[in-house]
């Protein structure tokens, strides 16, 4: 489990996070979402110590990651698996390469290294684009290159930004599954950072959502569309399609 | 002031929660190819091209019948080996290898794959560069002594058939009275280069936040910070290693 709370961050003056507290359940897909610009994809870097909060604190199955030493941060950042916005794949490094390199780091055999680089492409798919270079990739593949990665070497947690940007929807409804597989199969604490409606509906066990810097609701997914919240109805219609599916309904 | 704080900030952040041996080696090997052995064909056609000018130009300039035709070797071999070498190629240098560093860093930036390195608990400026710096200080030095070499090289052969002096008045003006610590001198210069060139261009990249403009902004950054600090450290350089100046 992480919990976190009070974090705050402010850039230049501007308060982009205001006293934002919670708790990501382990084994559980949990969402953070909201419009562009609130403060989400802050939120899970200030959580993984990629931005330091002004003030908050963050503990991983209570261990204090921000306030800890440095080394108390390696240990659990070795822990931690990140799906980035654009995948953020080594450029010069081939796809097994990628994968394989946050074991390069450990003292694993290096035939045991191969062996788990090989069953997480399979894990999401990718089986035969060993050799490939990111440059070759389309946008889903290197999306399942970076769950790969991020999983290999046995995360406890998985962070995800956005993972279905970019994508047609068919395509980010298969990174979807595959992440609700991954997180369900290996017991992760999985959160997903999103704004896209689909993932909404189709993924998430706990959804919170972020409103101007503020978490204005946390809640299940079954009933997130029941909620009163102006600013959380405001942004599941934001749509034509959903505006269209509630007239209908 | 506050950039030269986090600039030694991020020098020392280097030095700290370092990478096993082994990862230093195999990247500073391939730092050596990219910023060494691909800067050998501007390092050769600039170095060639500066002898040769030198010569005419200083044949040019010594016309009484004072000045023996040996003082245009003696010129070239004083000039190349205590400044044109080490600071004309700094610069050259800079354009290349600095742009390079900072453009490769700031991509790897904006591209976010730093923060993959730091999720996985790697010590991003120790992985990414440390070997750039090492890989700098071990292979400047060796550009500075085949520019040394290229640029006398092509002085003897513009003294020969450009402004007719005699091969062996040459090759006495490049021996005579020569000072090995000249040597030395350039050594120094070319390590103190090496470290500034590929720490500020490297700086530079690291910390750039925006996009493609960013990156391009930060690679002209590192190359006239570099060229500023270069031509600073000269100064210095010159002003504390050579005293007492050299006598003819």
């Amino acid at each position: 489990m992480i919990a976190f709370d009070n974090i705050s961050k402010a850039f230049d003056g501007k308060v982009v996070l205001d006293s934002v507290s919670g708790r990501f359940e382990q084994g559980k897909v949990n969402l953070v979402i909201g419009t562009s610009g609130t403060g989400k994809s802050v939120l899970i870097k200030c959580i993984v110590g990629l931005v330091h909060p002004d003030k908050g604190s963050v503990t991983f199955d209570g261990r204090d990651f921000l306030g800890g030493g440095n080394n108390k941060k390696i240990i659990v950042r070795k822990e931690i698996g990140m799906l980035f916005q654009g995948g953020a794949l080594f450029d010069s490094m081939s796809v097994e390469e990628n994968v394989l390199f946050p074991l390069n780091i450990t003292d694993m055999p290096e035939e045991q290294k191969r062996d788990r680089a090989n069953f997480c492409l399979q894990r999401v798919g990718l089986a035969n684009a060993n050799k490939k270079m990111p440059s070759a990739l389309s946008g889903g593949m290197k999306k399942r290159v970076g769950i790969a990665r991020a999983i290999v070497n046995n995360s406890k947690y998985l962070f995800c930004d956005e993972p279905n940007s970019g994508l047609d929807p068919m395509t980010g409804l298969l990174i979807d599954e595959l992440i609700q597989e991954i997180t369900y199969e290996y017991k992760i604490t999985t959160i997903v950072v999103t704004h896209d409606i689909n993932t909404i509906v189709s993924l998430g066990d706990y959804i919170f959502f972020l409103h101007q810097g503020k978490k204005t609701w946390e809640g299940t997914s079954a009933d997130i569309f029941d909620v009163e919240e102006p600013s959380l109805k405001e942004f599941l219609f934001s749509s034509k399609l959903m505006r269209m599916v509630k007239e209908r309904v | 002031m506050d950039g030269l704080g986090r600039y030694f900030i991020f020098l020392h952040s280097m030095l700290i929660n370092r990478e096993r041996f082994r990862t230093y080696v195999r990247q500073t090997l391939d730092e050596c190819v990219t910023i060494g052995v691909q800067s050998i064909v501007i390092v050769t056609v600039v170095s060639v091209f500066m002898g040769a000018v030198m010569s005419i130009q200083l044949k040019y300039n010594l016309q009484s019948p004072l000045a023996g035709d040996f003082l245009v070797g003696f010129g070239v071999r004083n000039m190349t080996i205590l400044e044109l070498s080490p600071t004309v190629m700094a610069i050259v240098f800079a354009g290349r290898v600095g742009s390079n560093i900072a453009g490769q860093l700031g991509s790897m930036r904006i591209s976010e794959q730093i923060d993959a390195l730091e999720i996985m608990g790697i010590n991003t400026t120790s992985y990414l560069v440390l070997p750039k710096i090492l890989a700098t200080l071990l292979t400047y030095p060796l550009l500075v002594i085949i520019s040394a070499f290229l640029t006398m090289l092509s002085g003897l052969f513009a003294a020969e058939f450009v402004v007719n002096i005699a091969p062996d008045d040459y090759i006495h003006g490049l021996r005579y009275n020569f000072d090995p610590y000249s040597l030395n001198f350039a050594m120094y210069k070319s390590l103190a280069y090496a470290f500034l060139i590929s720490s500020i261009s490297a700086y530079r990249g690291f910390y750039i936040s925006g996009g493609a403009v960013a990156v391009g902004k930060a690679s002209t950054q590192a190359v006239t910070d570099s060229c500023i600090a270069i031509l600073l450290a000269d100064y210095v350089l010159t002003q504390l290693l050579l005293q007492p100046p050299l006598t003819v």
